[in-house]
């Protein structure tokens, strides 16, 4: 049988583990060079294929590594050799953890993008762009996995890289347009801030990397965490610089407070890409990093605070901004800031079993909410105007606003009834993210407020506020899209996406719902992460801070349902019910803080100045130095080449010359 | 003594005659001869002087002399029919192509 050949002389498959990485690198070059030929059946079966052979790579990892807890170190390339730097897979239970939730929700994305982009691509006039698209997202897999198998900080650094690169290619991936559709800069620009951000974020990680090279000599994990007490006693202050320069890498990849502004904007992409790369997947790898350097973090109890204090501003403070927000994936935007807040502060406080645990819960629900809100704009989109191939002709016969905006939640209401599917599983993913029990992010959000409030009282505070806040508006946004009475000619007339979207719905919407089984009544996820982790930390439920956490997600969504479930919106052009008794607080988080604008005001602006005076003096001097010395030696020829008469009898005469005025020097001197 | 003198200014007078047919003659053939013309009158020079001081030197320098303007013409000889050909003319002003 293939499978028993494929195991090697210890039964296992170890060996295997670059195939999670060939397979879809394998994918992309198909696609790549046939991809125009084959039609978009064919490229989707591609695409899908290899993302899916990845998956079986990690399953086969996971089936291997029950069997032998302690993992392997699987060396595949040699790179710089004089500094002992290697290309080697690391497998143990935290690296296929993220490889199976990253392949798993990766290939279901895949699927879901087989029917997503179908449309998109004709509502934007380009079909050719389809296979583009796909192996882009191929490409993003093959990233993410060199990101969680690498052996040592270079390879993470090096899948860091590459899904940065990814996400910057799929954030603007209609580079021409803005998200309506309208020809603009806007997508690109979204494309370049967040690639920017990424930029300082990733600068701390390389002085961080850099550091610890100067410090350790080696990049490797094992090495560097088998020797990192020893050089805690050594250099005192060199593990905190380290730990605190990764953090700012932390801060731009996991959208964390100071660099989060990239994360709203990166939802100009395609909705498969907000659900793969800027909320299940990539986002992450901000939290994996810190987990799989755990041992640096727990030797430095500064480092830890620091951690735990950014992630648990950045939750509450996302929160407080996704309240106010009427754009349906910008909702969800600052919902996944404000969950990476979360896994943040719990890596922070040392919970990693529980940042872990939220973090594959937080990839189910979250890329089922953003893959359902896709097919609430998609089902939105196809109402407004139809497509030819479903009968559509001109497209404006409707008495859709000419402000419609298919993602704007003013315009939409009453779905529940036109596009079941996607509302139930909507709800559950809602409910799953608001910690309703016994649904999977009540049980790993549970942990983690527990977790805090024995370590550090103000993170458990602030945690708790965001849990609330985060109750709440995902009830208004519910309440919002799906109740109500349908407030636009498309939300009247929507109609369900077709069976590839609505599959991948139910199956994810299976998956949110269960998910805390992972950790909770018997601590799989503990035990299983233990092997990697080192402790197991204490598990279980506190009854105190579940009910506590229980109840305020409950009474948070029911105030949700009171204000706009109650007494539904009746025209898009209302304003929102909480502008009266909120005031300018509700102004502010519309206005997402002013963020932006400070930033714009204090880093950008002074920036381009500056920018504009290095160009004034590359110009007026530089140039300057560079032109005036051409024009002199131009001027200088010209005038001498009239010498230069052709007639040798002038040549002639001026050797005679010459001649005489020597002689005439010799004799007279 | 005397002697040595006259044939010294000779020999200046030769030298004259040579640079102002190069100056000032357009044929290429009588510049050559111009040419030859002050070769010749160093070479008188030469003998000149050697007769004075009783050196040999000075006549072995004639024969060097006379075998380099030998080879010279010849080359210069085959370049001029060259032009010739080319140019039907030998008329060394029409030759100034080469100007800045």
């Amino acid at each position: 049988m293939f499978l028993s050949e494929a195991m090697n002389q210890t039964g296992t498959f170890f060996h295997l583990v670059p195939w999670a990485v060939l397979f879809p690198v394998l994918g992309l070059l198909i696609n790549m060079a046939f991809g125009r030929r084959m039609g978009e059946k064919g490229v989707a079966a591609v695409a899908v294929t290899a993302s899916g052979l990845s998956f079986v790579v990690a399953v086969l990892m996971w089936l291997s590594l029950r069997a032998q807890p302690a993992g392997a170190t699987v060396p595949f390339l040699s790179w710089m050799t004089p500094v002992h730097i290697a290309w080697a897979f690391r497998v143990d239970t935290l690296s296929v953890t993220m490889m199976l939730v990253v392949s798993g929700v990766g290939t279901l994305i895949h699927l879901y993008a087989v029917g997503y982009m179908h449309y998109d691509v004709r509502y934007k006039g380009d079909p050719g762009r389809y296979a583009r698209f796909f192996v882009f997202l191929n490409l993003f897999i093959a990233a993410m996995m060199i990101l969680v198998t690498g052996d040592s900080y270079l390879m993470l650094f090096v899948g860091w890289e590459g899904v940065g690169l990814c996400s910057y290619l799929l954030i603007s991936f209609w580079f021409e347009y803005d998200t309506k559709g309208n020809l603009s800069l806007a997508n690109a620009k979204a494309g370049n801030k967040a690639f920017i951000a990424n930029r300082i974020g990733d600068f701390g990680f390389l002085l961080g990397m850099f550091y610890m090279f100067s410090v350790f000599g080696t990049l490797n994990f094992g090495k560097v965490f088998s020797e990192a007490p020893t050089v805690a006693q050594t250099h005192p202050q060199a593990i905190l610089v380290i730990t605190l320069l990764l953090l700012l890498g932390v801060t731009g990849k996991s959208a964390q407070i100071p660099l989060y502004v990239w994360l709203p904007d990166a939802m100009a992409g395609p909705t498969p890409v907000s659900a793969l790369i800027h909320a299940a997947t990539m986002v992450t790898a901000g939290v994996y990093l810190i987990a799989r350097s755990h041992v640096l973090y727990d030797l430095v109890p500064a480092a830890q605070h620091t951690v735990a204090l950014v992630g648990a501003l950045t939750a509450l403070f996302a929160a407080t901004i996704a309240v106010a927000q009427n754009d349906i994936k910008k909702v969800l935007a600052y919902s996944t800031i404000s969950q990476l807040g979360f896994m943040v502060a719990a890596v922070g406080v040392g919970a990693y079993v529980a940042a872990m645990f939220h973090l594959i819960a937080h990839a189910f629900f979250k890329a089922l909410l953003f893959l359902a809100a896709g097919s609430v704009i998609i089902a939105l989109e196809r109402a407004h105007h139809p497509l030819p191939e479903e009968g559509g002709h001109d497209a404006h016969h409707n008495d859709d606003p000419p402000d419609f905006d298919p993602q704007d939640m003013r315009f939409m209401g009453g779905l529940r009834k036109v596009i079941p599917i996607t509302f139930w599983t909507y709800l559950i993913a809602g409910l799953t993210l608001a910690g309703i029990p016994p649904l999977a992010a009540f049980f790993s959000k549970d942990e983690i407020i527990a977790d805090t409030k024995a370590a550090f009282p103000l993170v458990y505070w602030l945690l708790v506020l965001a849990a609330f806040l985060t109750a709440f508006y995902i009830g208004r946004q519910i309440f919002l899209v799906f109740f109500g009475k349908p407030r636009s000619h498309a939300a009247a007339h929507a109609k369900e996406s077709p069976w590839t979207m609505t599959s991948v719905l139910v199956v994810l919407a299976a998956l949110s719902a269960l998910g805390g089984l992972l950790n909770w009544p018997h601590p799989y996820l503990a035990e299983w992460l233990g092997h990697t982790l080192g402790e197991v930390e204490a598990a279980g439920l506190n009854p105190l801070v579940a009910g506590t956490s229980a109840t305020i997600a409950i009474v948070s969504f029911l105030l949700a349902w009171w204000v706009y479930g109650k007494r539904p919106l009746q025209s898009a052009s209302q304003p929102d019910p909480l502008q009266r008794p909120l005031g300018w607080l509700f102004t502010a988080m519309q206005a997402k803080w002013w963020v932006d604008e400070l930033y714009w005001a204090v880093v950008i602006n002074p920036y381009i100045a500056l920018c504009r005076i290095a160009a004034a003096f590359d110009v007026w001097v530089i140039d300057a130095i560079v032109n005036d010395t051409a024009w002199l030696t131009d001027f200088v020829g010209e005038k001498i080449a009239r010498w230069q008469t052709g007639f040798v009898r002038n040549y002639a005469l001026s050797v005679f010359v010459g001649v005489l005025l020597i002689f005439t020097y010799l004799l007279w001197r | 003594m005397v002697l040595t003198n006259y044939l010294l200014a000779l020999s200046a007078v030769l030298f004259i005659i040579g640079v102002a047919g190069v100056l000032v003659r357009r044929n290429a053939l009588v510049i050559y001869m111009a040419i030859e013309l002050m070769l010749n009158a160093a070479n008188l020079a030469f003998v000149a002087f050697a007769a004075e001081f009783g050196a040999l030197d000075g006549q072995i320098a004639v024969f060097f002399v006379m075998t380099v303007a030998a080879a010279e013409v010849a080359v210069g000889l085959a370049i001029l029919v060259t032009i010739f050909r080319t140019r039907k003319s030998v008329d060394i002003d029409t030759l100034h192509r080469l100007k800045g």
